[in-house]
């Protein structure tokens, strides 16, 4: 074993530059411990070249549509109206298809949520008409900031961005659901239950379209019997609206000759973690939001909470909190914040003589206007929040994911229609939709808000970022004329754990706040076990020689479904440890993929169906 | 060759967390996730063997139930299944349709399409009632082979190896027979997405229990559904004296 001094300058390497993931020549064979080998998915152990793969058909099925769309939320959903009720209004025939990964619509959909039925009414004006699921108007709107005792009300007048009169308490899960029986009778193709997980290219490098997950492979990599091949759907253009941090759209930035975030700044995150719960009935005021800020969050970690009454027929609450990912103490766990937050004294009462329901997580954009990455490309389109649009200090992204479906349908449809229009390349490029989206309100509205989330990087943190609003956005409603850039990519963010305090999070009560297998539990999440894990590891290694070994094994706390745990190494050395990755509990958030340091772990689609089950979330 | 009925149900999901209804008159269905009641599964994807095997000559899916039961008889159609029946029974009157009514259903409808072989699921994993096959035999007096983990079909005679409680027990049946499906029987094939595009294609027959002469009435009133009660904590205990010390103080030595 190498001295302590050499090793100690071996880490401090490691912290320094993450993408050096080879490891030194002369201490890597005594250093590297016998980790048994943990990932076997075919995007890192190939099949081509491997033993079990050499007799199976690799033929896939192929169909053609006129636009594929990747990912059933609304913004997928809008788009897929818009470009039907246009067939309608013209007489012309296409061939929409939609595939969503989650088993039934609205199965993996979660957010707070308020909608701004901005979008919505463009879609639909008869929405209410239609039964559309907004039940609860906002009645009352109230933000306080916390600190460990007390609770400081902050009055919201109009023109705060967190201003919601107008706006609707919705179970956004429902929402996509009633999208979808719109879709259906409009005779979009919709096939949940199907994940995509390629993105097929022409030869002149276009996009051609997507291919669906194959089924049936072994946890370890080999063919089961029922092994069957993906299908094929190939299309004049390809929607990507996977939502935030989406699995094809990672692959697609990292495609060189696309060049889509060539200009803009790094995508950054927030992690929301959401329960639902059922109250006593004297607690329950329907149509009333709350969000705070403060604690248990310290002024340099962005976050705060939101709490929403809903008004549809039982005393349900919608109740979660969001931590920024940019956060930089290794030791910080969101899902145990969000715990704490609920025995805060001011709180609590809400929730005691309650039943939980319903928990789960996912992340969520807080890049707003800096992070747009270019939108159309040859083949292809990026909506939603794939992209992301969301307006973070209203924490609102719907209305904007569903304009930016409606305004790309309105492009592709009449670049699809148009006979005379030739194209350069086999996939179609469709530039009008970036264009009319710069020209639409939603480009005004990103514009005004984008300096809001980057003025808490100040040394002043919420307190900066708050006087930045009270200036700026309200007063100067956002026509400032500098812009804030310098977005830095959450997981760059991370110290390395010598250089901070752990946190102590009190245990759960098992009354208001809970432990985390619980809550995963009633996420109601699962996947076949006998699959490769779809969490795969670019390097086996990496995670206990430097995630663990520099940042003291962050993935164990920032995931919200425990699907990471460091534990003993059978027959290894006292204290050496392996990393154990329990598949199954994912429930499709993408933190993970957003904040390892080492960005060693790339998400994957597991095969469709899998995941969160979702109810009206 | 046989013409083959595989009875499907929709049950909630086995991986979503039940909740019981707040009036206690039952758990909540509404907006929770379902699909084909997994024994189910594995009953259609043996008829479907058998086809394939050339001892079937069709298998038709049969589903009691509102309509979302048709999302349940489409997935039996794209794992294989040549066409459906739906016995359209409305939402209110569901919570009242027992195994008592789909036997009666089943038994009906195996002398209407001249069914050769019935297979069910054991049991359907929200009532784990375990009747259904049984009382459609009883019906029809046909012979049972119930809790299959193996089928073998030689001309007129079945031979089917039981999961019991002792072990394994083979026996031979004569057709027409019913055969409910156990864990253990195969593993169900996924339905891939250009089978359930053919599927979309294939026929569903609907029908009304009335069509059938089967009447939608109960004895049977629920009267509570509640929780399990919360299980205690246990303790932890340092050695064996302890352990009988502390069995002692309960008075249970």
């Amino acid at each position: 074993m190498k001295s302590a001094r050499s090793l100690m300058q071996y880490y401090r390497l490691l912290s320094r530059w993450p993408n050096r993931l080879q490891l030194p020549s002369q201490t890597c064979i005594r250093c590297a411990s016998s980790q048994p080998k943990i990932t076997t998915h075919y995007s890192i152990i190939p099949r081509e070249g491997d033993e079990r793969w050499k007799d199976i058909e690799m033929e896939r099925y192929a169909d053609e549509a006129d636009v594929v769309i990747v990912g059933g939320g609304p913004a997928g959903m809008s788009c897929a109206i818009r470009l039907k009720q246009l067939a309608k209004e013209n007489g012309k025939d296409i061939r929409v298809c939609l595939f969503e990964k989650a088993p039934e619509l609205g199965g993996h959909t979660l957010s707070g949520a308020c909608l701004e039925p901005r979008a919505l009414q463009e879609l639909f004006p008869d929405w209410k008409e239609r039964g559309a699921p907004l039940k609860t108007p906002v009645k009352h709107d109230k933000f306080a900031i916390l600190t460990k005792n007390w609770r400081i009300p902050v009055p919201v007048f109009r023109g705060f961005p967190i201003y919601n009169e107008g706006n609707y308490i919705v179970r956004l899960g429902n929402f996509v659901k009633w999208l979808g029986e719109q879709a259906e009778e409009l005779e979009v193709e919709i096939y949940p239950g199907f994940a995509c997980t390629e993105v097929l290219y022409h030869e002149d490098g276009s996009v051609k379209g997507i291919a669906t997950n194959d089924v049936g492979i072994h946890k370890d990599g080999s063919p089961k019997e029922t092994f069957e091949r993906g299908m094929e759907f190939h299309a004049k253009v390809t929607i990507f609206s996977e939502g935030c941090h989406g699995a094809l759209a990672k692959q697609l930035y990292q495609n060189d000759n696309l060049k889509l975030r060539e200009g803009c700044e790094p995508q950054t995150y927030g992690i929301g973690i959401k329960e639902v719960w059922e109250i006593e009935e004297s607690k329950w005021k329907p149509g009333y939001v709350e969000h705070t800020a403060g604690w248990p969050l310290n002024r340099n970690t962005y976050g705060g909470s939101f709490l929403y009454h809903l008004d549809e027929g039982e005393p349900l609450v919608a109740v979660g909190f969001v931590v920024g990912l940019d956060y930089s103490n290794p030791y910080l766990n969101p899902f145990k914040e969000f715990q704490r937050f609920k025995q805060h004294p001011k709180v609590r009462p809400t929730f005691e003589g309650g039943k939980r329901i319903a928990y789960g997580a996912r992340a969520l954009n807080e890049g707003g206007f800096q992070s747009i990455p270019k939108l159309a490309f040859p083949g292809g389109c990026l909506i939603g929040c794939s992209p992301g649009f969301m307006n973070v200090p209203k924490l609102k992204g719907t209305h904007t994911a569903m304009k930016s479906g409606m305004v790309a349908a309105e492009a592709i449809f009449s670049a699809i229609t148009d006979e005379n229009k030739t194209s350069e390349t086999s996939g179609l490029y469709v530039p009008e939709y970036e264009e009319n989206l710069k020209k639409s309100w939603l480009w005004k509205e990103l514009q005004s808000v984008r300096n809001i989330r980057p003025s808490f990087h100040s040394f002043l943190g919420l307190y900066g970022g708050l006087l930045y609003t009270g200036l700026f956005y309200i007063f100067g409603r956002g026509k400032e004329p500098w812009t804030f850039k310098g977005h830095v990519a959450d997981h760059k963010n991370l110290k390395p754990a010598a250089e901070c305090t752990p946190i102590e999070y009190p245990k759960p009560d098992n009354e208001v706040s809970f432990d985390l297998l619980s809550s995963v539990a009633l996420s109601g999440t699962n996947h076949d076990h006998d699959q490769p894990a779809h969490l795969t590891l670019r390097n086996d290694e990496v995670p206990v020689m430097r995630n663990l070994a520099v940042f003291d094994g962050p993935e164990q706390r920032f995931c919200p479904a425990g699907v990471y745990e460091y534990v003993p190494l059978e027959g290894g050395e006292e204290g050496e440890m392996r990393l154990q990755i329990n598949a199954q509990n994912c429930v499709h958030c993408k933190t993970c993929d957003i904040k390892d340091p080492s960005q060693n772990i790339n998400w994957v689609c597991p095969e469709g169906g899998g995941g969160p089950a979702y109810s009206g979330m | 060759m046989a013409r083959v009925l595989v009875g499907v149900k929709r049950v909630v999901d086995y991986a979503v967390k039940i909740r019981v209804k707040p009036d206690k008159s039952g758990v909540v269905t509404d907006g929770v996730k379902h699909s084909m009641n997994p024994f189910d599964e594995i009953a259609v994807e043996e008829a479907i063997r058998l086809k394939e095997k050339k001892f079937a000559s069709e298998v038709v899916a049969v589903t009691c139930g509102p309509t979302q039961n048709q999302e349940t008889l489409r997935t039996a159609l794209a794992m294989g299944a040549d066409r459906g029946i739906h016995v359209e029974i409305p939402a209110a009157d569901y919570p009242k349709v027992g195994p008592l009514h789909v036997s009666k259903i089943l038994a009906k409808l195996a002398q209407k399409e001249e069914a050769g072989l019935i297979i069910v699921g054991k049991q359907a994993i929200d009532d784990d009632c375990n009747q259904t096959a049984q009382m459609t035999a009883s019906f029809l007096d046909w012979p049972q082979g119930t809790f299959a983990s193996e089928l073998k079909l030689e001309g007129d005679k079945l031979t089917v190896v039981r999961e019991i409680d002792g072990g394994l027990e083979t026996i031979e049946l004569k057709m027409p027979a019913v055969v409910s499906a156990d864990l253990r029987l195969n593993e169900p094939r996924y339905a891939t997405l250009p089978n359930i595009m053919k599927a979309k294609k294939k026929k569903v027959d609907k029908l009304s229990p009335s069509d059938l002469g089967v009447e939608i009435a109960t004895n049977i009133e629920v009267l509570e559904v509640s929780d399990p009660p919360v299980r205690d904590a246990g303790m932890k205990v340092e050695n064996t004296e302890e352990l009988i010390s502390k069995l002692k103080e309960a008075g249970l030595v």
